[in-house]
C-alpha cells in the first residue's frame, strides 16, 4: 500500500475560497442561495464554503443558507451495503422552492450519491436550480452527472482509494490517494 | 412353538439366573440351565416382567391417520410393553360392548401385546349419562378400567354414581382430573411463564380440586379410584393424605411429567403442548419422589399420537399430547434409577406389576417364576440412546427427539413370542 | 435483525437506534411529499387473522411511504379443522413473491411460529399476537414518551416512571411496553384489579398496585390507560363497568390530581367514560393522537430496518 498526498491543508483552504467565489459569481450574488452538505464530510465543507462567502459578503445569512441532506434512504444500493446510519436532514427555510441549491460533497465518483440527492431534493420541493460543488472529482462516472464547482480534478484508477481528511473529523487536513 | 433359554439375566432383585420358556410359559428359572431351546444371551441385561401401560391412546377406531392398533402395538413392544390399556376416546367412543370387543379382537390379531380396552364412564364422553359399563365388563374384553380421559367426569353426582356402579364388578374409575370451568381455553401451566408468553394458564388447582373431591367420593362409597397423569406437587400431597386415610386410590404419572418442564413452551413449539401441561421443576421433583415413596403407584405413558398437521401450526390451534410408549422405560431409568431414587424392583412395580394389578390383568406383571406367563422385557441398563424422531408409531410428535437417555430395551417377549430382538420389532411369523 | 417478533429480539442499543430512525421518519411524514423510494420493488403483506383497522392502516401507510407494494390479506378464524392451515395460507402468499409478512393473530406466538417454520422464508413483523406482544406499539409509546418528556430525539428513558393501568393479563401492549421501557431504563408499574394483574406479572415489572389512588400518589411521569373489554365482565374478572370505572378509571377528579407534567397515554381505541374520561383524553397532557402519528413513523423505521438494510430475504 502506498500513500500519496495530492492536496495539503493549504491547498484545501484555497480550493474552498475559490469555490465560494465561483458560486457567488455564477449566482450573481448571494440571494436565494442554499448550500446543502451531504453527510459526513460534505456537511463540513458546505459550512466552510458558507463561512468563506460570509467573509466577503457580510449580508449573507449563514444560518438561513446552510443545511444538510441525508440521502441514505434514497440510495439504490441499500441492500448491497446494509446498515448505513440514517442522519437528520436539515433544511433551514421551510421550502426549497425558488432557491438555488448547491449540493456539497467531498468526492465525486460514480455519481450515485448525487443521483440519490437529486431524488431527495425533489421530495422537499422544487428549487430554481441545483448545482454541485465537490472537493475532488476522481472520474469513473456511472451516471450522466457532472460537478459545477470542483476543488481538484484527480485522474485515478478504479482500484485506488481517495481519502479526504478534514480537521472537523480527522487529525490532519489533506487529500490522499491510497494504492 | 417357541422355546427359548435366556442365559445370565439379572432379575429385579439382583440375582442372575437362566430362564427357560416353553410355549407361552416360563418353565424353569435357575442357574446353569441347559435346554434345546434357542439361546438368548442376556449377560449384562435386566430381566423384568413385561411392562404394562394403563394409559395408551391407540386411536383406532376413528383416527387411524394418527395410529392404529397394529402400529401402536408395535410401538408398545419396542418400548418393552407386553400389555397396553387402550383409552376410550376413539370414534366411535368405546362406551359400549361392541366397540371394546372390536378393539380387543384387533389387539389379539396384531399379536404384539395384550390390548386391554378401557371403557368410557359416560356415553360419548359427555359426562352426563353412564355408559354400558356392566355390559362392557361382561363382554369378551372384560373391561374393568373406565375413563372419560381427555375429559374430566366433572359432575359430582355422575362421578359418585360411577364409582358406586363399578364397585359390584370390582371396576375402577380412572379420572382425568381437570375442572373444566377453571381451564377454559387453557394452554399451559399457569404462572410467570404463561403470563410472559400470553398463553392462557392451566392452574394447578384445577387438577387438585378434582382429586380432592374424588378421593372424598371414593371414601364415601368405598370404591376404587385411579388418578390419571398426576402433574403437580399439590396433587401428590392430596393423594398421600388420602392413602394415609385408607382411601382406595391409586395414581399414575407420565414419563413426560417426570422429565420435562414448562420452559419448553417458551418458543411456542406445539410439540410440548400436552394436557395436563408440563409443570415446573419443583413439580417434577415432587412427582419423582412420590414414585419412590409409593404415593404414586405407576408410570403410565399417556401415549398420544397426532398427525403432523395438528402440531405444525399455531400453539393455540395445536392438539394436546405427545408420544410415550417407545421411550417410557428409558425415561424412567434416567429420571428415577440413575438419580438413585428407586431400584429395579420398584421399577418393575411401577411399570409392570402395579398397573397389571390396577387393571386386573392376571396374566401380566407376574413374578418371573416357573408357571408364570412368559411376558418378559430385557433391558440393557448401560446403553445410551439418542432418540430418533421417527419410531414404530405412525405419528412423529416425539418431544424427546435428539435427547440422550439411559438404558434401552433389547428384547421383548409377549406370552412366549419374541416381539423385539436387539431393539428391532420383529414381523410376527418371522420367528415362530 | 431479520424479524421483529418480540421486544426481546432487540438489544437496548438496537431499540434506541430504531427510535432514532423513527424520529427521521417523523420528519418525512411532515414533508409535502411523504414518500421515500427505499423499499421500491418490495412486497409487503398485511396478514391479519384478527380485525384491527387502525394497526393495518398504520402499517399500510408506513409501507406505502417507503414505496413498497402492500397487499392486505384478512383471514378470520383460520383453524386446521375449519379451513386452511397457517402453513397453507403462508405458502400460498409466499408463492406469489412476498418479502415481508406483517402478522396480526389471535393466538399468542403465531408470528414466532411463522418465523421459525421451515415453510416460511419472509421477514416477519409481529403486529400483535394474542395476549402476548405488540412490539411496534411498545416502540411508538417509547418514542412518544422520549419526545414529550425529554424533548429529545436520542437517548434512553433512564429515570422515567411509568404506570400502566387496566387489564394487564390480556394486554399485549402492557407486555411489550414493560419489556421495552425497562430495557430503556424506565421503572414500570402495573395497576389494576388482582384478577387482571395476577401476581405472576411481577416477573414483568418493578411494582404492582391494586389501588389506583395509592399508585397515583406516587407521581408517575406517565400514566398509560388500557382498554377494558366488555367480555371481561362475563368471565368474572370484574363485577361490572361502573365499579371498574370508579376503581380503575382515569376519571376527571383523578386526572385533576395529576401533576401538569404527567403524560396521559392510551393505545386506543378508547372507551370514553369507562377507563378514561374525555377531559383526560382531550387534555394537553394526553398524547393519544401523537401515539397514532408516531405509529406510522415507527413502522416505517421497522420496515426500513428489516427490508432495506438486511438485503433481500
Amino acid at each position: 500500500m502506498s500513500l500519496r498526498t495530492v492536496l495539503d491543508a493549504a491547498d484545501i483552504d484555497r480550493a474552498i475560497i475559490r469555490i465560494s467565489h465561483e458560486i457567488v459569481e455564477a449566482n450573481h450574488g448571494t440571494e436565494n442561495l442554499l448550500l446543502l452538505g451531504i453527510p459526513t464530510r460534505g456537511v463540513f465543507l458546505a459550512k466552510r464554503i458558507a463561512n468563506s462567502i460570509k467573509k466577503n459578503y457580510p449580508d449573507f445569512d449563514v444560518e438561513e443558507s446552510l443545511g444538510r441532506l441525508d440521502v441514505t434512504m434514497f440510495r439504490d444500493d441499500l441492500s448491497a451495503k446494509p446498515n448505513r446510519e440514517v442522519t437528520p436532514t436539515e433544511i433551514p427555510v421551510g421550502s426549497l422552492d425558488e432557491k438555488t441549491v448547491v449540493l456539497v460533497d467531498d468526492v465525486l465518483f460514480s455519481g450515485r450519491t448525487i443521483r440519490a440527492a437529486l431524488d431527495a431534493i425533489v421530495s422537499y420541493g422544487r428549487p430554481k436550480a441545483v448545482r454541485l460543488a465537490v472537493l475532488v472529482d476522481r472520474g469513473h462516472r456511472e451516471l450522466p452527472i457532472r460537478a459545477d464547482y470542483v476543488g481538484k480534478n484527480l485522474p485515478t484508477s478504479v482500484t485506488e482509494r481517495i481519502n479526504v481528511h478534514l480537521t472537523e473529523t480527522d487529525e490532519e487536513q489533506s487529500v490522499v490517494i491510497e494504492q | 412353538m417357541s422355546h427359548y433359554l435366556i442365559k445370565n439375566a439379572q432379575l429385579a432383585d439382583g440375582t442372575v439366573v437362566d430362564i427357560e420358556i416353553n410355549d407361552q410359559m416360563i418353565v424353569q428359572v435357575g442357574s446353569n440351565l441347559s435346554s434345546t431351546g434357542e439361546l438368548i444371551d442376556a449377560s449384562g441385561l435386566i430381566a423384568l416382567s413385561g411392562l404394562v401401560d394403563l394409559h395408551t391412546h391407540l386411536r383406532e377406531p376413528g383416527f387411524e391417520g394418527s395410529e392404529t392398533i397394529l402400529t401402536g402395538s408395535k410401538a408398545a413392544a419396542k418400548g418393552g410393553f407386553t400389555s397396553v390399556h387402550a383409552m376410550a376416546n376413539t370414534a366411535p367412543v368405546a362406551d359400549n360392548a361392541a366397540v371394546v370387543e372390536q378393539v380387543f379382537a384387533l389387539g389379539k390379531k396384531a399379536g404384539y401385546v395384550q390390548v386391554q380396552p378401557i371403557g368410557a364412564v359416560t356415553v360419548n364422553l359427555e359426562g352426563s349419562q353412564l355408559s354400558d359399563m356392566g355390559k362392557m365388563n361382561k363382554s369378551s374384553a372384560t373391561v374393568t378400567v373406565f375413563s372419560d380421559d381427555g375429559k374430566c367426569v366433572s359432575d359430582s353426582l355422575v362421578m359418585r354414581r360411577a364409582l358406586e356402579y363399578v364397585k359390584s364388578f370390582e371396576g375402577v374409575i380412572a379420572q382425568h382430573a381437570q375442572d373444566p370451568a377453571l381451564t377454559v381455553n387453557a394452554q399451559m401451566n399457569e404462572g410467570e411463564l404463561s403470563m410472559k408468553l400470553g398463553l392462557t394458564g392451566w392452574p394447578q388447582v384445577a387438577e387438585q380440586a378434582i382429586i380432592a373431591r374424588d378421593v372424598l367420593l371414593a371414601e364415601e362409597v368405598d370404591s376404587r379410584l385411579h388418578i390419571c397423569h398426576v402433574s403437580t406437587a399439590g396433587s401428590v400431597d392430596i393423594i398421600r393424605w388420602a392413602k394415609a386415610r385408607g382411601i382406595k386410590v391409586t395414581a399414575e404419572v407420565t414419563p413426560h411429567h417426570l422429565l420435562l418442564t414448562e420452559d419448553l413452551a417458551s418458543e411456542y413449539d406445539p410439540l410440548y403442548k400436552v394436557n395436563p401441561p408440563l409443570r415446573t421443576q419443583k413439580d417434577v421433583e415432587a412427582l419423582r419422589l412420590a414414585v419412590a415413596d409409593g404415593t404414586i403407584d405407576i408410570i403410565a405413558t399417556d401415549h398420544a399420537p397426532h398427525p403432523e398437521d395438528s402440531k405444525d401450526c399455531e400453539w393455540g390451534e395445536a392438539a394436546f399430547g405427545m408420544l410415550g410408549l417407545e421411550t417410557a422405560a428409558a425415561i424412567a431409568q434416567t429420571t428415577l434409577i440413575e438419580t438413585g431414587l428407586i431400584d429395579w424392583k420398584r421399577f418393575q412395580e411401577v411399570l409392570s406389576s402395579n398397573p397389571a394389578r390396577i387393571g386386573k390383568l392376571s396374566d401380566q406383571g407376574q413374578e418371573l417364576t416357573p408357571g408364570s406367563y412368559a411376558n418378559i422385557v430385557l433391558i440393557d441398563p448401560k446403553a445410551k440412546q439418542v432418540i430418533d424422531r421417527e419410531g414404530e408409531s405412525k405419528s412423529n410428535n416425539n418431544p424427546y427427539a435428539g435427547m440422550e437417555l439411559n438404558g434401552a430395551v433389547k428384547h421383548t417377549i409377549y406370552k412366549g413370542t419374541l416381539t423385539v430382538r436387539d431393539g428391532k420389532v420383529l414381523e410376527l411369523g418371522e420367528n415362530n | 435483525m431479520r424479524h421483529l417478533l418480540s421486544i426481546n429480539d432487540l438489544s437496548k442499543q438496537e431499540a434506541i437506534d430504531l427510535l432514532n430512525l423513527s424520529a427521521q421518519m417523523q420528519e418525512v411524514n411532515k414533508r409535502d411529499v411523504k414518500k421515500l423510494p427505499a423499499l421500491n420493488g418490495r412486497t409487503v403483506v398485511n396478514l391479519f387473522f384478527e380485525d384491527s383497522t387502525r394497526t393495518r392502516f398504520s402499517f399500510e401507510l408506513a409501507a406505502k411511504r417507503l414505496s413498497a407494494d402492500v397487499v392486505n390479506f384478512t383471514a378470520k378464524g383460520s383453524s386446521v379443522s375449519k379451513g386452511e392451515s397457517l402453513k397453507d395460507t403462508i405458502g400460498t402468499l409466499e408463492a406469489m413473491g412476498v418479502d415481508a409478512l406483517i402478522v396480526r393473530h389471535h393466538h399468542s406466538g403465531a408470528a414466532l411460529t411463522i418465523a421459525n417454520a421451515p415453510w416460511s422464508t419472509s421477514a416477519v413483523i409481529n403486529a400483535g399476537d394474542g395476549t402476548h406482544e405488540h412490539p411496534t406499539q411498545g416502540l411508538l409509546d417509547s418514542l412518544t414518551i422520549r419526545q414529550r418528556l425529554n424533548g429529545l430525539d436520542q437517548g434512553d428513558l433512564s429515570g422515567v416512571r411509568v404506570l400502566i393501568v387496566g387489564d394487564i393479563l390480556h394486554s399485549r401492549v402492557a407486555r411489550s411496553n414493560a419489556l421495552l421501557l425497562r430495557k430503556l431504563g424506565a421503572k414500570v408499574s402495573y395497576c389494576g384489579p388482582s384478577t387482571l394483574v395476577p401476581s405472576a406479572s411481577l416477573g414483568l415489572v418493578d411494582e404492582i398496585y391494586y389501588d389506583f389512588d395509592q399508585a397515583l400518589a406516587q407521581n408517575f411521569d406517565v400514566v398509560m390507560m388500557l382498554r377494558i373489554q366488555a367480555e371481561r365482565m362475563n368471565s368474572a374478572f370484574i363485577p361490572n363497568a361502573k365499579e371498574y370505572s370508579q376503581l380503575f378509571g382515569l376519571t376527571d377528579s383523578r386526572f385533576d390530581s395529576l401533576s401538569s407534567k404527567t403524560l396521559v397515554m392510551h393505545p386506543g381505541p378508547m372507551n370514553r367514560g369507562l377507563e378514561i374520561s374525555s377531559k383526560a383524553a382531550d387534555s394537553a397532557q394526553s398524547t393519544i393522537l401523537e401515539q397514532v402519528a408516531n405509529g406510522v413513523a415507527v413502522r416505517m423505521a421497522v420496515l426500513y430496518r428489516l427490508l432495506a438494510q438486511e438485503g433481500k430475504a
